[in-house]
């Protein structure tokens, strides 16, 4: 409380601005740029960031500026923006669930947009459009069916992550049934995406989820003050003016579109949405969701590991979501543990 | 143990009434009964159906005319490891139940059979192995380092069901993660584990049999000489011991039964899931809190419904199949969400 500090306009208007948090936010959102740049410039034709940031501005040559505005460019854009999508939704989810592992690829929307799309990809040999239209309804429909069935006189957070995971349990079946339905070339092809990448995005990705993100974003972000207040409880929100069960249904229904957009441009990220909030809220060691520096860490996050992953494998040798994968699951355990050591588990 | 079937702390013991024997035995002797039908069922329903007289002629008069041939090499095979397996899954969920006094324990939930998974699928990547004595060996390790895990979570005291399944299935998403990267970079293992790693009774035939059998037996003996400690163990910590349970003795022998139950059972038949949660709460509506019944209904009834869901799976797509992972699932998947919907979940 004593870091914060209250900007006043003469108008009457007034925000609240934690320092460390302000500080945190803009460090993140540098952080997310600065790899951009570096992402951009990396694979097989190699650019200065100098030369990135020149092209980029307008004053490159005829081939670097094909090299980023049709090449380059659109990936980056859809890993900052999916980052975004998923910081944010997952930073909604466990705030609504009130644990710090109710994130989307835990309860089922991942397991949801992996079916829909391997449903197109399987029985349909449908293109990449189609195949994102499938894992956006997979995703939609997944998670209003987790949000109906956890439903009695309101949505319990305990009761909406188990059911979510019961769900999980019952698409891993159906997506393991469509798999072995698969011929080896289309098994391939669904294997690719469930483990998701950002190879090849270009601009037909990065509309639909700029539209998404533009839409989503600041409304989630109108619902933070509702949502920190919910954390407190559900009967002393109710007591502050918060309208409990619809706040929860706004910003739970933006979040499963939010996972769903971006997991139809990049496929199921694993991990991002579960870490990220996390890290945020250790960057800014404020309480409540923290909303603006968990989609700022979730950029910076994906963009990174999809920069490291291409410095480390070489380029589009292993996608971003097994290195995010693999980062998650060290994070996951140092999480268990410390959760354990401080007796919540 | 099931927090919900015990009586409020205010409540005397005598309050609960007793149980007779004589019931509970009838009970078994039908479960018992119930089990010889899917068995009998198991060797006849399929892609080509055998009549029962021409099963029992190929049973006890071999003469290798073409249905004897289906009925010794691939049916009895596949029905004596469903049988196994489901053994196997029924007690290593009923006694993780148990140790961890969790209604929502099963060994595909709390990433047991993924962390098996996870170690046959880096022996078929990295290591070339092919064998099956090489994946129940990969399978046990994997097995057990989850189930130490899990144990580790699942020993504290503030561990709520809820934390542990969220454990359990962030852990087995993390797996799941590291299963797709192996079978990214390397086609030629994918094509072998996208069957396995859906569960299956499928692949069976008598060379798998074997070599799992002697693993699963142990398993189910171990587990079942454990019913009194586990007994013990419902009562919580301190009055296990004040009743002379050793504590650690119980839960190393309870660990080395689950990991032997389902790292056999994932190594035959790859991950099914659900099958260790939904048998203890069926057969506990029949026996009571008293592991002592638990644990044989559990071997008898969960084999049944392995069995009647492989069944289940050979029939509704004819000619083709539906893995019984998969059966378990969209089975098992709807009773877990009505056990969290329950009025009392929250208090668990």
């Amino acid at each position: 409380m004593k870091h914060a500090r209250t900007l006043r306009t003469r108008g009457g208007l007034s925000v609240r601005l934690d320092t460390r948090a302000t500080l945190v936010v803009l460090l993140l959102a540098a952080a997310a740029l600065a790899a951009s740049v570096a992402l951009i410039g990396t694979g097989d034709y190699p650019m200065s960031s100098a030369d990135v940031v020149r092209t980029l501005t307008g004053g490159g040559t005829p081939a670097q500026d094909f090299v980023v505005h049709d090449l380059r460019l659109p990936r980056v854009l859809v890993g900052l923006l999916a980052g975004t999508a998923l910081g944010l939704a997952g930073a909604v989810f466990q705030s609504v669930s009130r644990n710090p592992l109710g994130s989307p690829d835990v309860i089922g929307l991942g397991q949801g947009s992996t079916a829909g799309a391997l449903l197109v990809i399987v029985l349909f040999q449908g293109d990449p459009a189609a195949v994102a239209a499938g894992s956006v309804a997979g995703g939609v429909l997944s998670g209003a069916a987790i949000y109906a069935l956890a439903w009695k006189k309101g949505v319990q957070g305990n009761r909406f992550v188990l059911v979510g995971i019961a769900m999980a349990a019952i698409l891993t079946a159906v997506i393991g049934y469509l798999l072995t339905k698969a011929n080896l070339t289309d098994a391939a092809r669904a294997t690719v995406w469930m483990v998701g990448s950002l190879a090849g995005r270009d601009w037909e990705q990065v509309g639909p989820l700029a539209v998404a993100c533009a839409l989503l974003v600041p409304l989630v972000l109108g619902h933070g003050r509702a949502l920190r207040m919910l954390e407190t409880g559900d009967d002393a929100a109710y007591a502050l003016g918060v309208p409990v069960e619809r706040t929860r249904l706004v910003t739970v229904a933006a979040a499963v579109l939010l996972t769903a957009a971006a997991t139809a441009a990049a496929g199921p990220i694993a991990f991002v949405a579960l870490a990220a909030p996390q890290l945020a809220r250790r960057l800014t060691r404020a309480p409540g969701p923290n909303l603006v520096a968990a989609a700022c860490t979730g950029a910076a996050l994906l963009v990174t590991a999809d920069w490291v992953s291409q410095q480390l494998f070489g380029a589009d040798r292993l996608p971003v979501g097994a290195l995010t994968g693999m980062l998650g699951g060290c994070y996951l355990l140092w999480l268990l543990y410390t959760e354990r050591r401080a007796g919540r588990i | 143990m099931l927090v919900d079937s015990a009586p409020p702390p205010t409540a005397a013991p005598e309050a609960e009434p007793r149980r007779r024997a004589a019931p509970r035995a009838a009970g078994l002797l039908a479960a018992v009964g119930a089990l010889l039908l899917v068995l009998v069922a198991s060797v006849a329903v399929g892609a080509k159906q055998i009549p029962l007289n021409q099963v029992w002629h190929g049973l006890f008069h071999y003469t290798g005319s073409e249905t004897d041939v289906v009925v010794r090499d691939v049916r009895v095979p596949r029905t004596l490891l469903g049988l196994l397996a489901g053994a196997a899954l029924g007690l290593a969920g009923t006694v993780m139940q148990a140790l961890t006094r969790n209604p929502l324990a099963d060994p595909g939930l709390f990433g047991i059979n993924a962390g098996a998974a996870a170690a046959v699928v880096s022996g078929i990547g990295f290591l070339g192995v092919s064998s099956l004595t090489g994946y129940v060996w990969l399978a046990f390790l994997g097995a057990a380092a989850v189930s130490v895990v899990v144990y580790a979570l699942g020993g504290s005291r503030g561990a709520t069901p809820v934390r542990l399944a969220l454990a359990g299935t962030a852990v087995t998403a993390a797996l799941n993660g590291y299963i797709f990267s192996v079978q990214l970079l390397d086609t030629a293992a994918l094509d072998r584990m996208r069957f396995w790693t859906v569960g299956s009774l499928a692949s069976a035939n008598s060379t798998v049999v074997s070599q799992v059998a002697p693993f699963i037996v142990a398993g189910i003996l171990l587990a079942l000489a454990l019913a009194r400690p586990l007994n013990a163990l419902a009562l919580g910590d301190d009055q296990a011991r004040a009743l002379g349970t050793r504590l650690n003795t119980t839960r190393v022998l309870a660990l080395a039964a689950v990991t032997l139950l389902c790292g056999a059972a994932t190594a035959a038949c790859g991950p099914v899931i659900f099958v260790g949660l939904m048998v203890p709460h069926v057969v506990r509506v029949f026996t009571g809190p008293d592991m002592r019944w638990i644990l044989p209904y559990a071997a008898v009834l969960a084999p049944v419904l392995l069995l009647g869901s492989d069944i289940a799976g050979r029939v509704v797509v004819r000619p083709s199949e539906l893995q019984v992972g998969i059966v378990t699932a969209l089975l098992g998947g709807p009773l877990f969400i009505h056990l969290v919907r329950r009025r009392r979940m929250a208090r668990l």
